[in-house]
Formats: structure tokens, sequence, C-alpha cells
């Protein structure tokens, strides 16, 4: 039996809370993104973004565990949300 | 992760499936059980099976309006009357009705009482049927499928949707590290151990991959604005009903004028609807009867298009004029009303419906072959370990445990559930939760039994159980119904989906049969080959087979 270091168990870890929720936090807020740009009406865009979301959750889950380290993957899933979360107060806030 | 995308990917794909097989096996079994689920409902209800022989010879129009002659003698004061004519899937004419809600009345007492508030007219005599036993039937597979039980439909659907995103994980991560896909597809390697139930995923996660795919995320689709809600709070704020409205094209809810009015004639209403459609309404709804603000709702058959939507058009219940119709929706909403409808499958004629079926099997042989893969695999590291007489480690003892627990066990809880529904008194009180009990019953000994002693023998033993219970059900209705196999298989076209239940579980069973006796084959082999050290220790050791 290959032996489990305790660093690795905390990169497992970590990735998996990355995944789980910190994917689901950039998930909606892409999603959100999504239905406010979409040049659509209003039922049109809700259901367009939130059938993608679906998408997105998958792949950034996959991005987190193929991502080389664990802190990559936590640091990416953080900007990233930031990024889109800046993005959609300055939307929000024109609409 | 580890070096490599498809390292990386392969290690996402083992534990996202393994997390949640055993939940995500309840689940495609209690989907695919769904496909059938009215005849399912219909098997469990052996006192309706009288009526259904015959032919329908009455039109809807009176088939209509002996129903209504009923529900005005029994619940004028109803808020809602539904009417489901005969039609492929239902043999006989159903009427419900909803009380208005008395005050302290839990959602529970609600449901319950609303369950007793239905009675059924043969087609062919206009007269009741007997009163049929009190059964969920299919409905509770169907429910179980999703809401889970002994918890809040909330609840469930989100534990549900969990398992279902991690098994959407799980099939991309598979496809990712899966090289060699297309030809993986065309090898099986028996009698190869691990290889073979390899072979054996592959096989039946790539051959009905495009179903698997499609199940799971349309699976997500059916309720995916409560696990995703981030775009409706942004496009709709609070509103989530606005939301509703829009994109399901719900009607909107109607008060009672509270001033009474005789109910309009509805033929001419169904004679409109069948011209427009070209087929007869399958269902008549009508709100707030023998009131001036009546609605009748007729809804055209299912099975003409993808979406789940079924086009209906609204009379004024007085006048008998049509207030509205379902208008053609945007491509985006149409789309969406697709794909929930690709999940339950509404739209599916006769071989269609057994070819998701067939899926739907594949599904649960795919979750199976992946559960007992990663036993497999994992118990090679305690190869050295175990031929010294040492033991296993607890995960593979407690995995080997949950998986006899659920692909053995399951089938046994299926098979009870039906089992309970010919063995319990008719009379009883509580009976359809009665017959719910006991899939958890006969499902919680299988899992606990598994736990205490998870060695091929058990796994031997539940599925010999299994096949059993399974295709003793055929015997079973022999002694308890007027509607086994010996009338069903010469009856009339009424009856056929009586007989093709008892004959689909008299198949599953002899596939468990074989399964058991496969296991049995292989130890005794295995105990030729190696003759001094025959002897089963405290795992199952599959992976020699």
């Amino acid at each position: 039996m290959t032996t489990i270091t305790w660093r690795y168990r905390g990169g497992v870890t970590v990735r998996a809370v990355a995944a789980i929720g910190g994917g689901y936090v950039f998930t909606s807020i892409a999603s959100a993104l999504i239905a406010l740009a979409l040049p659509m009406s209003r039922a049109d865009a809700v259901t367009t973004a939130t059938l993608l979301s679906f998408v997105v959750y998958t792949c950034i889950i996959l991005w987190v565990f193929a991502t080389s380290s664990a802190l990559r993957a936590c640091v990416g899933v953080i900007a990233s949300s930031a990024v889109l979360g800046a993005l959609l107060w300055f939307v929000g806030r024109a609409a | 992760m580890k070096d490599g995308l498809r390292q990386s990917m392969a290690w996402v794909h083992t534990w996202s499936g393994l997390l949640v097989c055993w939940l995500l096996l309840l689940v495609f079994m209690g989907g695919t059980a769904s496909y059938y689920r009215h005849e399912i409902t219909f098997w469990m209800k052996p006192e309706l099976h009288k009526a259904a022989g015959a032919q329908s010879i009455i039109t809807p129009a009176q088939s209509t309006a002996l129903a209504l002659r009923e529900l005005q003698e029994r619940a004028p004061k109803a808020t809602r009357w539904t009417i489901d004519l005969p039609e492929e899937r239902n043999p006989l004419i159903l009427a419900t009705w909803q009380n208005p809600p008395k005050k302290g009345m839990t959602r529970e007492e609600r449901r319950d009482a609303f369950r007793k508030q239905n009675f059924s007219l043969d087609p062919a005599t206009g007269l009741q049927t007997a009163a049929p036993r009190d059964s969920r039937g299919g409905e509770f597979l169907y429910r179980l499928h999703f809401d889970l039980y002994y918890m809040s439909a909330i609840w469930g659907r989100w534990i549900v949707g969990v398992a279902a995103m991690f098994m959407l994980v799980a099939i991309v991560s598979g496809v990712i590290t899966h090289k060699r896909i297309f030809k993986d597809f065309f090898t099986f390697r028996p009698r190869k151990g691990q290889r073979s139930w390899l072979d054996a995923h592959n096989v039946t996660a790539v051959l009905a991959l495009p179903f698997h795919l499609m199940i799971t995320y349309t699976g997500l689709v059916t309720l995916m604005f409560m696990y995703m809600p981030a775009a409706t709070k942004v496009l709709y704020g609070t509103e989530q009903n606005v939301m509703f409205g829009e994109v399901f094209g719900n009607a909107e809810r109607t008060k009672p004028a509270k001033v009474p009015a005789p109910l309009a004639d509805l033929a001419p209403m169904l004679a409109q609807a069948e011209r427009a459609w070209g087929v007869a309404p399958a269902r008549v709804a009508v709100s707030h009867p023998n009131d001036a603000a009546a609605r009748v709702e007729l809804y055209r058959p299912s099975g003409k298009q993808l979406s789940n939507i079924e086009p209906s058009m609204t009379f004024d219940g007085v006048s008998g004029a049509l207030l509205s119709q379902t208008e053609p929706v945007s491509t985006t909403l149409a789309a969406r009303a697709a794909i929930y409808g690709l999940h339950v499958a509404h739209f599916a004629d006769p071989l269609l419906r057994a070819l998701f079926f067939v899926c739907g099997l594949a599904g649960c042989a795919m979750v199976a072959t992946g559960a007992l893969l990663w036993g497999v695999k994992e118990r090679q590291a305690y190869a050295k370990v175990v031929a010294k007489g040492g033991r296993v480690g607890f995960g593979v003892r407690l995995v080997d445990a949950l998986n006899i627990g659920a692909i053995a066990g399951l089938p046994i809880a299926f098979a009870a559930y039906f089992w309970a529904n010919r063995l319990l008194p008719v009379e009883m009180a509580q009976r359809s939760n009665a017959e719910a009990n006991w899939f958890f019953i006969a499902w919680g000994a299988a899992a606990i039994l598994a736990q205490i002693r998870p060695t091929r023998a058990m796994w031997r033993f539940q599925l010999m159980v299994g096949a059993v219970l399974m295709a003793g059900i055929p015997v079973l209705n022999v002694f308890t119904t007027q509607s086994h196999l010996g009338v069903t298989l010469f009856g009339g076209a009424g009856l056929g989906k009586v007989a093709a239940f008892d004959l689909v579980v008299l198949l599953l069973g002899a596939l468990l049969g074989w399964a058991a006796w496969w296991l049995g084959h292989k130890a005794k082999q295995k105990a030729v080959a190696k003759q001094p050290a025959s002897k089963t220790g405290t795992t199952s050791n599959m992976e020699a087979a």
C-alpha cells in the first residue's frame, strides 16, 4: 500500500471545497451574469442561463481537480469569482 | 492533482462515482421503473383488471358526462375535478377531486385525504369499478426516484440533486480519462478478473453513454430553478412565481366568485378541442365547479411532441366560451420543455419506451460494475496481506458490504414492495404506507446483513433471495389474484400490460438467479484450481472470478 501523506489529504480536502463550494459560487455568479447579458426576453434569458449553469459547474469542478496544485485551484476559483462578481455588480448597477 | 490530465480525471471519476454510487443505484432503479409507473400502478390494483379487459365503447364525451355526474354527487363543493379519459396507457376513466383545505389540517393529512378522493369507471359499461386497494403503485417508485422517503421532499430533492451532479462529473471525467472509448466499446475479455469488470463497466457505460449523459443532465434540468436560483434572483428578484408563470406557462389560478352557477355542457368543448388537435383530449379539469368563475381545461394526450407541456384549451365553465389556449412558446422555452420531456419520456411509443427501460437497466449495470470495480482494484493492494491470512482494510470491507446491500439488496426491496402489495390485508388501515415500509424493511435487512458478513456467501444468498422473490411474483399472482399469467396472456388487450409486468419480473428474477449461480460456479472452479487454500475468508474475493 502506498502511504497517503497528510499533505496529500489536505490537498484533496482543499480541492473538494474549492470544487463543490467555490465552484457553486462561481457558477451562480456566472449564470447571473449570463442571464443579465443575454439580449433576450426575461424568461428566455433565465432559462438559457440556468440550463448552461450545469455545464459551467461541471467544467469548473473538473478544472479544480485537473490543475497542478491545490493552491492554484483555490486562487483560480476565488480570483475568477471575484472578477465575475465585480462585473456582475457593475452590470447590475447599469441595468 | 496527479501528473497528467488523464490521471487526474481518472481520480475524479473514481471518487465522484464511488461516493454516491449506492444512492445513484436507488435513483437509477427507481427511475427505470418509473418509465412504467402507470403500468405498475395498474398492476398493483388487481381489482381494476377485470374492467380493463374490455374495450372502451363509449365516446370521450359520454365518459366525461358519466364521470361528471358521479363527481356532482360525490363532491359538488370541490375546488377542482380532474378526469382522465381512457387512452393507450390508461384503460379506465379515472376521476379525482380536491376539497377546499380544512383549517388545522397538516400537509400529510391533506395528502392522505386526497388519496382517497377518487373513483374509476369501466369504459365498457360506464359503471363504477370495484374499489381498488389502497396502494400508491408506481407513484411511490416515481417519487422515491427524486424525493426519497421518510424526509421532506425538498431535502430529498437536494440530496438527489447533489448525487446527480456527482454523476455528471463522473461521466464527463470518465469520458476524458477514456483513451480508447471507441475501441473499448468492442472489447470484452471475460474471465480475466479485474479486466473483465473493467470491460463490463466500459461496455455498459459506453454503449448507453448518450443515454446516461442525457438522463443525468436532463434530470438536473427538471429541478434546475431550485438547484441554480442565481439567474432567477437577478432577473426576477423574489418573484419566483412570476418566473414560473412566464417560463412554464402555468395558468394563473382563479378564485371562486362564491356565486352559484350551473356548469355548462362539456360536449361542445370536447368536440372543439378534438377538431383543433385531431385527437380527443386525454384529461379534463374543472376548477371551481358550480361557481360563476368555473373554468374547464382540456389537455391533449401525450405522444406527439418531445415537450412535457401538453397543449391545453381553457373554457369558461358557465358560458362554455373558449377563453385561451396554449400559445406557441419561444425556441428557448420550447428547448427547455423538450429537455425536460426527454427525461420523463412521455412521448415514447411502446418500443422506444422499452429501449429507455433497457438503457435505464444499463445505467444500473454501469453503476453496479463501477462500484464493484473499485473493490476489485483496491483489494489487489491487499493481496499479499490476505494471502498471509490477514484482513483487508476497513474501506474495502465497507464498500463490499455496501455493494451487496445495494446491488443485491435493492432488487429484494423492489420485490418485497410488490409482495406486500399482494399479501397485506386489503382492508388494512394506512395500507399504502405499509407497502412502502416493506420496501425499506427488506432493504434495511439486506443492508444490515451485508454489513455483518460481507462475504461471497452473502452475495449468493441475497442474489438468490432476490431471484426467488422476483421470479415468484407471477406465482404469487396465481394465488392472490384473478389476473395471473394464465389469464392475462390470453385475455383482452387491456390486460397485456399485466402480463408484461409478470414476464419482466420473471426475467429479472432469472437474471438474478443466473448471477447467483455464476458466483457459486466460480467459487467451485477456484476451489478446484487451488485445492488446499479454498477457505473463503472474510471477503467475497470477486476479483478472482
